[in-house]
């Protein structure tokens, strides 16, 4: 048994599944290639949005944007897997709910800190790190103030 | 005015056998059938009189049965399927109507189950599945209210001990379990333990609806008092967001269910108080507590002492999944598990279970889907016409 303490959440290794990229979320995705965390939002009414949308769901609008966010935000769920899905996700890992310093939420993981050491609200920096030779993934990392 | 659910009733319901892997079968639609056939025997009716079926294995059934031309509407399953097969009925398009469904062969022991994990490109990567998805909604809760694994694991343990003592359960047998027993098995997905979450398993389910006319002289016979559905968007594609909401100043997504069983109980004429028994869908353990306060059976945030206080146990003054749930009676892939909490509360109102029978259950709150899957639909039985 290895100790859990000892563990420091560290981001996926390639070879686990890839996402599919959408069409809808090119932006996203190529943001994400260039180290760049860019967003969904209105652009007649500034709602940030969970993902790429066909119609504001705040003022009816079609007037989807792409925003960059700072990827300073705060932890706001989480949960620990030790049981992965997929053989090809080492465990532990820590899918968390991010909410962003301009409001969007994302969904991502956490990483460099122990399980334990995961607290509401800590301050997160997002950071990218590569899945596939085409698609990179955001994760978040404690900000030690 | 009247009750818009008068005019139909519930006349037959039947749970094939549930198994982790049931021999011999190899499809979904084969065992769906089976359950079709079980219920209309429950219910004492010629295949012959259907005239509309819902639910997946639809399309199947009218073929196999033999019931085209017949009204199909494949895409709903569970309550909210049981919503649409009551009102075909109440509006005078169907005068028997089918829901079915099952799950068989398509199971892998290598990876977790494919209904789990929908291949959608922003939570994929992120290794989510039900599992995580729900412990989201689960540490939200924890965060806001206190509350406790322990919490958590004691409602596992009540449903799974109903699941123990009912010899139709998969997990027949397996227990008596304690919440230190809940807690001791291997961590999946803080804060859920192996056996605070649903199993995977095989087998079908059905419910018969007639008009009823067709229902007069049945006294096994029971009735819709109330039903709803709400949902904030498309399962396991986005972040599960407890806070997240779509309409300006309506609950957030974490009480997705609280809209539809208010609504449920406002067409029954009733309150949470006049509940006798709650079958409760029980994805994951906090889900009891999660809907205990999204009914109204408790203030919210007093889901979990509600839990410790032995109210939802039997005996209690709501007993809550008396079959087991999907943590211990079946959870047979994409449908067949949510329609069983409305078998069960059927069986409930009859009178008819053979285990963990509450003594003159008059009133029945069934409920699936779930704050992870942000979706929930619910249903009130009784055993006269509304």
């Amino acid at each position: 048994m290895t100790d859990p303490s000892a563990e420091i959440l560290a981001p996926q290794q390639p070879g686990f599944p890839v996402p599919p990229r959408s069409q809808r979320s090119e932006p996203f995705w190529e943001g994400c290639r260039n180290g760049r965390l860019v967003l969904p939002c209105c652009s007649a009414c500034g709602a940030r949005a969970l993902r790429a949308f066909h119609v504001c769901s705040q003022c009816g609008m079609q007037a989807l944007a792409w925003e960059m966010s700072a990827g300073r935000g705060s932890l706001y769920s989480w949960t620990v897997v030790w049981r992965a899905p997929h053989p090809g996700f080492a465990t532990p890992y820590a899918p968390a709910v991010v909410q962003l310093d301009e409001g969007w939420w994302i969904l991502s993981a956490v990483v460099g800190c122990a399980p334990e050491a995961l607290r509401d609200g800590m301050s997160l920096q997002v950071e990218f790190h590569p899945a596939s030779d085409e698609v990179s993934l955001p994760y978040f990392r404690p900000v030690r103030i | 005015m009247s009750h818009p659910f008068r005019d139909v009733a519930i006349v037959g319901v039947h749970n094939t056998a549930q198994a982790r892997r049931l021999p011999g079968r190899h499809d979904s639609s084969s065992i769906a059938l089976e359950a079709a056939l079980g219920a209309l025997s429950d219910a004492g009716i010629a295949a012959g009189e259907v005239d509309a079926v819902v639910g997946a294995a639809s399309a199947d059934a009218i073929l196999e049965l033999g019931l085209g031309p017949s009204i199909r509407r494949p895409s709903a399953l569970g309550i909210a399927a049981i919503l649409d097969a009551a009102a075909l009925v109440t509006t005078g398009q169907s005068r028997v109507a089918l829901a079915l469904a099952g799950g068989a062969g398509v199971l892998q022991d290598t990876v977790a189950a494919p209904w789990t994990t929908p291949p959608n490109e922003l939570v994929a990567g992120f290794g989510l599945f039900t599992a995580a998805e729900f412990a989201l909604m689960a540490r939200r809760h924890m965060i806001t209210y206190g509350t406790t694994e322990r919490q958590l694991a004691t409602a596992a343990a009540v449903v799974r001990n109903n699941g123990h003592v009912n010899p139709e359960a998969v997990y027949y047998g397996r227990g008596p379990f304690t919440a230190e027993d809940i807690l001791a098995s291997p961590l999946v997905a803080e804060p859920f333990h192996l056996l605070d979450c649903a199993t995977t398993s095989e087998g079908g389910t059905a419910i018969v609806l007639v008009h009823a006319d067709r229902a007069k002289d049945e006294p096994r016979a029971v009735w819709i008092l109330g039903g709803g559905s709400d949902a904030y968007g498309p399962a396991y594609t986005v972040a599960p967001v407890w806070d997240f909401s779509g309409r300006p100043g309506a609950d957030p997504a974490g009480w997705v269910g609280a809209r539809a069983a208010a609504a449920s109980f406002a067409m029954a004429g009733l309150g949470p108080a006049d509940v006798d028994v709650a079958e409760l869908y029980d994805p994951f353990s906090f889900e009891i507590i999660r809907q205990l306060e999204a009914y109204g059976f408790c203030a919210r945030g007093e889901g979990g002492p509600m839990v410790e206080s032995g109210a939802i146990a039997p005996g209690g003054s709501l007993p809550v999944t008396t079959d087991g749930g999907t943590m211990s009676f079946s959870h047979a892939g994409m449908a067949a598990q949510q329609y069983q909490r409305v078998v069960r509360g059927v069986q409930q109102i009859r009178g008819e279970c053979p285990t963990s029978q509450v003594p003159g259950a008059a009133v029945a709150l069934c409920s699936n889907g779930g704050s992870g899957a942000l979706f929930t639909d619910v249903l009130l039985l009784g055993p006269a016409q509304p």
